[in-house]
């Protein structure tokens, strides 16, 4: 499995070409996409254009760090002339007529289009089971889901398909599919990553973010995709950064918080061990670890089930059969053809989500949800302000389980909101956080056991500083180098 | 809070999305399933707690009142389902 950093030295020295890099990786997508569904879109066409004008800026002189370097881009982000479904039959016809700022800035810095990565439609799900394309395998264990709902990023990264994916995370959408397929994953500060293009699921927690299986080259890839964006209205006002200038430094006299509630029942044993021999591994480069409360972690679910819903049901009525996407065949006027498009289009993951949306919304109800979720959403986001005054990064898992079986919970929405429990309150508050993986679960039907990924939780702009306790895990341990059979 | 199956329909016609009689009693279950789980939230004592609609004190950036986009109409109509000299067609709304 060759790192990014490889990749760009390999490509430096005249050693491969962008050409040969990107039909290496095409050659493995023919061959394994097939098991694991991690691409929606695949045009060797277009990918090796992009790759000959790479080939040509290095020649030309005019190369970067990342010139020719491949990418998966989850297909949520608008590429010209891309099909950008967001796994909606709703959007199966639609070919995005303008780039995301994600995709220019990736453009701009010789990135080559692999192709588009499955996900749950419209970003709703911890699974990646809610693909109007089909469920993704995980790569470690085809019975097991990749998480969600960046699950076909973070299949294609595992898999040895790409070597680095973007992907978004509104409640957790990429640091859980990182964790249950033993790669890194970040998700970087609300703000940092442009959200012009990226299809919109709940606009006040929706954040683009990167996957590889190094932290450095997560740091690579965020220089990249980070930057202040009039286009994007919510864009923080705030000066580029390098993320990589902090890797290199020592851990000692670093202060983890170890968050009390995030060790409590309902955390699994062979998770909670892996992360355990993953704080000594921490202490023994010098960190120290202090205990910190996140008192009202629970409610974080209850306030997360309201406040997307409410925001996907605003963001998703654009989709009504007028201008772009799925019309119904057969309507009879202008409210039934709204409804049977809407009906046709959509799965039921996000129909749920809409009509509970509609509802909290609704008048009446309004006060008692819709206001009551926003109130403890600031409860949360305190609660990470008081703990940070005792520590520089809070630690702790990113999911309560390893990676669960292909329809375990898919008929039961509820089951799978709880076991988002440790990454939405990172989202309510619109911090950064990471996932690395650091050792795996028990076996699991007498075969071997599932990635566990450790959750590092920034203070806001700390992506630096998690990277740099990621980077420094990853130079004495092991498991990011970890790869599965296939 | 449970919801009946007439607000199941309510709800489903305000959000512009056809449910069919068979579909109407497994989506009322699992939307009353979820409003169990939302539920935890509302005993909670948030006097005095400023609502948080947003992940930071965000304000609305002005920008010079200044055309900026080109015109891309024809870029943007050749996705739409149906369209006539330049104009989307929906289904006749004024008698």
């Amino acid at each position: 499995m060759k790192t990014v950093k490889q990749l760009s030295a390999a490509l430096a020295s005249g050693q491969v070409s962008a050409v040969e890099l990107a039909q290496d990786y095409l050659a493995r997508i023919g061959q394994l996409n097939p098991t694991l569904n991690a691409f929606i879109t695949v045009d060797a066409d277009k990918t090796l254009a992009e790759a000959r004008a790479a080939d040509a800026a290095r020649a030309a002189g005019n190369a970067g760090l990342l010139t020719g370097v491949p990418v998966a881009h989850k297909d949520i982000f608008c590429a010209e002339g891309w099909k950008t479904t967001c796994a909606s039959k709703m959007l199966d016809n639609f070919v995005a007529p303008y780039d995301a700022t994600v995709i220019a800035n990736a453009k701009a810095a010789g990135l080559v289009t692999l192709g588009r990565a499955n996900m749950d439609e419209f970003a709703m799900g911890s699974s990646n089971e809610n693909s109007f394309y089909g469920a993704v395998k995980n790569p470690w264990d085809l019975n097991a889901v990749p998480g969600g709902s960046s699950g076909g990023s973070a299949a294609a990264v595992a898999a040895g398909l790409a070597p680095f994916a973007t992907g978004t995370d509104t409640g957790g959408s990429i640091r859980q599919p990182a964790s249950f397929c033993g790669i890194t994953g970040i998700k970087p500060t609300y703000g940092v990553v442009s959200r012009y293009g990226m299809i919109a699921y709940a606009s006040s927690l929706d954040q683009g973010g990167a996957f590889a299986h190094t932290a450095e080259d997560c740091a690579l890839l965020l220089n990249v995709m980070a930057g202040f964006d009039d286009k994007d209205s919510t864009s923080l006002e705030h000066a580029k950064e390098d993320y990589t200038r902090d890797l290199n430094q020592p851990l000692a006299g670093v202060k983890v918080g170890l968050p009390r509630e995030y060790f409590a029942e309902g955390l699994a044993d062979d998770v909670a061990a892996a992360i355990e021999a993953a704080v000594t591994e921490l202490k023994k480069l010098g960190a120290t670890v202090v205990d910190v409360s996140l008192p009202n972690t629970k409610l974080a679910i209850p306030s997360y089930y309201v406040i997307a819903p409410a925001e996907a049901s605003s963001n998703l009525s654009r989709f009504d059969g007028v201008r772009y996407g799925h019309r119904a065949a057969d309507y009879d006027g202008l409210a039934d053809m709204y409804e049977k498009t809407r009906a046709e289009g959509f799965g039921w993951e996000v129909k749920r989500r809409i009509l509970t949306g509609t509802y909290v919304l609704s008048h009446g109800y309004y006060d008692a949800y819709y206001l009551q979720a926003q109130k403890i959403r600031r409860i949360i986001a305190n609660d990470f302000v008081a703990a940070f005054n005792d520590c520089d990064v809070i630690l702790g898992p990113v999911a309560p389980t390893t990676a669960w079986n292909l329809g375990e919970k898919s008929d039961d929405p509820v089951a799978m909101y709880l076991a988002d429990i440790y990454t939405l309150g990172v989202n309510l508050a619109g911090l950064p956080a990471l996932s690395i993986p650091v050792g795996f679960g028990k076996s699991v039907d007498g075969k071997a056991g599932r990635p566990v990924g450790l959750q590092i939780i920034g203070n806001y702009l700390g992506e630096a500083k998690m990277l740099n306790v990621a980077h420094q895990f990853q130079q004495a341990t092991d498991w990011h180098t970890k790869a599965p059979q296939l | 809070m449970s919801l009946s199956l007439d607000d199941v329909s309510r709800i489903a016609r305000l959000s512009r999305i056809a449910v069919t009689p068979d579909e109407l009693a497994a989506t009322q279950n699992q939307l009353n399933r979820i409003l169990h789980l939302i539920d935890e939230m509302r005993a909670v004592d948030t006097t005095g707690i400023e609502p948080m609609a947003h992940a930071q004190d965000v304000f609305l950036r002005l920008r010079e009142d200044a055309a900026t986009a080109p015109d891309r109409r024809a870029a943007f109509q050749a996705v739409a389902p149906a369209v006539e000299n330049g104009l989307y067609l929906v289904p006749k709304v004024i008698e």
